[in-house]
């Protein structure tokens, strides 16, 4: 426990300028949210949410996250279990390039599959021979999404494990245990809520991103368009109830993942990097 | 002091270390190692940290490669064996306990992770445990989870997991390094009491001189890598084999002297050189409370009081000894009552060891 800091007339001043900030840039907009999409009645809410556009939209989310989420995972568990275990050359360098994505603008981590894979790209010709479509496509979503959010599930557990050491896994070693018994009842446990929290924060991510998706997709509208670039199709059509309606779905779902996250960081804190323990 | 005796002929070699070499990028962490252990052995590696001691235990649990030589046990070559067929039980310094299973299931762990063909049933998983929790003195706390445990219930649950798989050998790192010294003194009695009733070869890694001596059969001494000194625990204490050992052992004085023939002469005192001593420029080691007191006008060193001090069941007295400052040891009852701050007196000391000067 930390102690506590008093500085006379100051405290007061301080929070409420925290609570002012707060309120106008956080609890405005969401409440602004749901009222523009509530305006004209839960008849009016509802309906555009039920257009086939929308449920594509919202199916090509879930499709988008079902498939990059657990490659995400995948990766994470597999580069911190390299980093936090094994000494190699380059290792600083691979720590860097784990980050790379969060210091870079998401429009570059769209743009690069179509440098990459786009009609002018380096492989358009082969992959228009062999009538494979990446861009305006779903694959293209998806390298786009793992690519953008390909941080947060080994940065949660890089630290954890580091601070955990290897003498568990060791033990279990001695004792008998292959490798991969090894993993799933001593180095799987150990790391569950960690990474729990970072696929959620992961999720949240996928489902949410708009810049590198809008690049690769083209936003053809109840083809290639996910949840936000449905949003903003709509915004620019002038469909306010409907824009807001499909917004409201993306806050609802921040909102979840906030208290999903607080409940992870409250109950299993202990079990967290070492940098989130309160 | 130790009555134990390393017994020579009687026991076959269990393990045998051969030439082992092992470097960390650049750093050598050990130099070519060799030595052996007895079966039912308990050997004790002593060192100061960076001495190899840690490595050379994970070399034998097979946790580290080393770059050259040979590690047999019985008649198996251990280097060929991954870890999991080695059948050695480890304890580490911060216990490695499976933090998210009970007592019971991390004694257990050794055997619930054997092949379908050689997995005992459940009912005999259990009857191991309750047999073991017994032996471990922890009956009642199989449901307690490792963080709901002292420090030194936890090194007990760690010995009992290595137990568990009936290990060919037991290897100890720094098992009571992270306990407070009342435990640790209680723990090293039982567990060289549970070592001889469970018959296991031990190799036990120690930065603790004390430990290491009480504990052992041999203590092997290391420093740099290398193996400096192999031996039962009085022969390395009383003929330290140079001035590293004599100094890691205990406290140490030190002074120069020169050995001409068969007699050892430091300022104005002579007496008769160690057996084996070198001849010429020495240096004399002794231990500070391994000295005799003598009126001035008598012989032995010429030494002025500068003050005593009551220490617990020791006293101290600091005083120069031919010139030079120096920190004694005597022990309240046996002290001369002409040891007190001021007075000149001469001191002999017992055993003292001469090394070569360097």
């Amino acid at each position: 426990m930390n102690p506590t800091l008093r500085l006379p007339g100051l405290a007061p001043l301080m929070l409420a300028a925290t609570l002012a900030v707060l309120g106008v840039l956080i609890v405005l907009p969401l409440g602004v949210v749901f009222h523009q999409a509530l305006a004209k009645g839960l008849g009016a809410y509802i309906e555009p949410l039920t257009h086939p556009d929308a449920l594509h939209a919202i199916r090509l989310t879930l499709t988008v996250a079902a498939i990059s989420v657990p490659l995400n995972a995948v990766f994470g568990v597999a580069a911190a279990w390299a980093i936090a275990r094994f000494e190699f050359k380059g290792k600083s360098l691979l720590v860097t390039f784990i980050d790379l994505p969060f210091s870079m603008s998401p429009v570059v981590s769209g743009l690069v599959w179509v440098l990459l894979f786009g009609a002018q790209g380096w492989f358009g010709e082969w992959l228009r021979d062999h009538d494979i479509k990446i861009i305006f496509a779903t694959s293209g979503l998806v390298l786009a999404t793992v690519l953008v959010t390909l941080p947060f599930v080994a940065r949660e557990l890089i630290p954890l494990m580091q601070d955990q050491g290897a003498d568990e896994e060791a033990a279990a070693l001695t004792l008998g245990a292959g490798g991969w018994t090894t993993f799933r009842r001593v180095t799987l446990p150990n790391i569950k809520w960690a990474l729990l929290y970072g696929v959620l924060l992961c999720n949240a991510r996928a489902m949410g991103e708009f810049g590198a998706v809008s690049v690769v997709s083209g936003s053809v509208r109840g083809v290639t368009t996910t949840l936000p670039l449905h949003v903003e199709v709509l915004y620019n059509d002038y469909e306010f109830v409907g824009a807001f309606a499909a917004a409201s779905i993306l806050a609802g779902l921040g909102l979840v993942t906030l208290v999903l996250k607080t409940v992870l960081e409250w109950r299993h804190s202990g079990e967290l990097s070492a940098g989130r323990r309160h | 002091m130790n009555f134990r005796q390393a017994d020579d002929t009687s026991s076959a070699t269990a393990l045998e270390i051969k030439g082992v070499s092992k470097a960390f990028g650049r750093f050598p962490a050990l130099k070519n190692v060799s030595l052996q252990a007895k079966d039912k052995e308990f050997l004790a590696l002593l060192g100061p940290s960076g001495s190899g001691k840690t490595t050379l235990l994970r070399v034998l649990a097979g946790l580290e490669k080393p770059d050259a030589g040979e590690v047999r046990f019985g008649d198996e070559d251990f280097l060929a064996l991954p870890v999991r067929r080695r059948k050695v039980g480890m304890v580490f310094q911060h216990y490695a306990l499976f933090r998210h299973m009970t007592v019971a299931q991390n004694i257990a762990f050794g055997l619930t992770v054997r092949k379908r063909s050689e997995k005992p049933s459940k009912s005999e998983i259990a009857d191991r445990v309750n047999h073991l929790l017994q032996l471990v003195q922890l009956e009642g706390l199989d449901k307690r989870f490792p963080s709901q445990l002292s420090g030194g219930q936890r090194q007990r649950v760690a010995l009992a997991r290595a137990l568990a798989i009936e290990p060919k050998m037991l290897l100890l790192d720094e098992p009571f390094g992270a306990l407070d010294a009342q435990v640790r003194r209680e723990l090293r009695r039982w567990l060289r009491e549970l070592h001889d009733r469970a018959g296991v070869t031990t190799v036990f890694v120690t930065h603790d001189q004390e430990e290491a001596l009480d504990l052992a059969d041999r203590v092997a001494i290391l420093k740099d890598g290398e193996l400096v000194q192999l031996g039962a625990p009085n022969e390395v204490y009383e003929h330290p084999a140079n001035p590293f050992v004599f100094d890691f052992l205990g406290q140490a004085c030190r002074l120069r002297g020169v050995v001409e023939g068969a007699r050892l002469r430091v300022a104005d005192w002579e007496s008769a050189a160690p057996t084996g001593a070198p001849q010429g420029a020495v240096e004399v080691f002794f231990r500070p409370d391994e000295v005799a007191f003598a009126p001035a006008d008598g012989a032995g060193l010429a030494a002025e009081v500068k003050g005593v001090a009551q220490r617990g069941p020791d006293v101290r007295i600091d005083c120069l000894v031919e010139g030079a400052p120096m920190e004694l040891v005597g022990h309240g009852p046996t002290l001369p009552p002409g040891v007190t701050p001021g007075l000149s007196v001469r001191i002999k000391p017992l055993r003292p060891q001469v090394y070569a000067a360097g």
